[in-house]
């Protein structure tokens, strides 16, 4: 009896350690926009076609010692496609591609995160989008961290993926070289106090 | 041969400004509904909201004329039989003047929502004005949907009710809009 008590104790204190050292929380600045969800996708497969959405939050845990503990929640709020053409987005909105009205939200949840040295990991996680569920890995560099200059630490990574359009039920046909849309992330999260 | 309305009949002006617009009208509402449809290889794909921008644009100045033009002469005297026609026939021939222009402006804020200017055949751009408004171009664009299906009734009720007068009570309502009298 007396060793599982010391036993209890030293996993109580193990707990308390780990959760003073736990995964700093991270707030992804979209309020002061140091965060960005670009697309780019083949125009006839003549060029690149790039836009972005302009509102979304976000947040994520990241801790050095134990990075691949890591993990990120972002939701995408879909009506904000901006490709800079209105009638496009006008479009892009509608129900032959994004569909607003019917999936408003788009969101993206890690599931685990590898670090893979030199600043790079993978992050594998799920993306609805359009109402479909799929897994989606995102190849990930870490930029840099550290104190900003108003008091507060940041740390940002970039992160890459590609996924097929009809993979998430949009089944308009932009051609051939235009099946697949790549996704660039520049995520800068500001440490929660 | 009469270019002004008069009390018995429509002058020249008013009767090709009529017609005219009809046939504007007869090529944008369907153009409108396809165009909207195509696929995206499609060569009119392009080529379909591009006429449909520049029409609607000729459209609006078709119209401003007309409503200059009616506002400074007389019509001829109404055919209508009674007191309920004459209303039903005014609260149509308003409508068809108000549908199309909140069609044009509605059109207008889709293309013109980011800035863009709009095109008439490479012959002049109409630059934008309001500009920006959160959601403006899903919400002109709604708008001049719905518009587009009011209109089409309208235009149904207004074509019926010429055909009426012609065939059934045969008196000169379609006749002194195909001819100036006089």
């Amino acid at each position: 009896m007396k060793k599982t008590s010391v036993k209890l104790l030293a996993a109580g204190l193990a707990l308390l350690l780990s959760s003073t050292t736990q995964a700093a929380d991270y707030v992804i600045d979209t309020k002061g926009a140091h965060a960005f969800i670009q697309f780019h996708i083949k125009h006839l497969g003549y060029s690149w076609l790039v836009g972005r959405f302009n509102s979304f939050e976000g947040e994520f845990s990241y801790d050095e010692a134990n990075p691949d503990a890591a993990q990120v929640t972002v939701s995408i709020d879909i009506a904000s496609v901006d490709s800079n053409h209105a009638e496009r987005d006008k479009h892009l909105r509608d129900d032959e591609f994004l569909d607003a009205e019917k999936f408003p939200q788009a969101r993206f949840v890690s599931t685990s995160y590898r670090e893979l040295g030199n600043g790079k990991g993978e992050l594998q996680g799920e993306l609805t989008l359009h109402g479909v569920t799929r897994p989606l890995s995102i190849a990930v560099t870490a930029i840099g961290a550290g104190d900003d200059p108003w008091g507060g630490y940041r740390r940002g990574f970039e992160g890459r993926t590609s996924f097929a359009l009809a993979d998430f039920g949009i089944k308009r046909n932009l051609g051939p070289a235009s099946k697949e849309v790549h996704l660039w992330l520049g995520i800068e999260g500001i440490r929660k106090k | 041969m009469n270019w002004k309305n008069n009390p018995d009949s429509y002058g020249l002006i008013h009767i090709a400004m009529h017609w005219g617009m009809a046939m504007i009208i007869a090529v944008l509402l369907p153009l409108g509904l396809w165009m909207t449809g195509l696929d995206y290889y499609d060569p009119w794909y392009k080529k379909g909201p591009d006429l449909h921008r520049a029409v609607g644009v000729l459209l609006g100045l078709v119209l401003l004329a007309r409503i200059a033009w009616r506002l400074c002469g007389p019509l001829p005297a109404s055919l209508a039989r009674s007191r309920w026609e004459a209303l039903a026939a005014h609260a149509a021939h308003l409508l068809l003047y108000l549908l199309p222009l909140l069609l044009i402006v509605t059109g207008y804020l889709i293309s013109t929502a980011d800035g863009r200017a709009v095109d008439v055949f490479g012959w002049f751009e109409v630059p934008a004005t309001l500009q920006g408004i959160d959601g403006q171009e899903d919400i002109a664009g709604d708008v001049h949907f719905f518009l587009a299906m009011f209109l089409l009734v309208i235009i149904a009720l207004h074509m019926g009710a010429a055909l009426r007068h012609h065939f059934i009570l045969k008196d000169d309502t379609l006749r002194r809009m195909c001819k100036s009298d006089k």
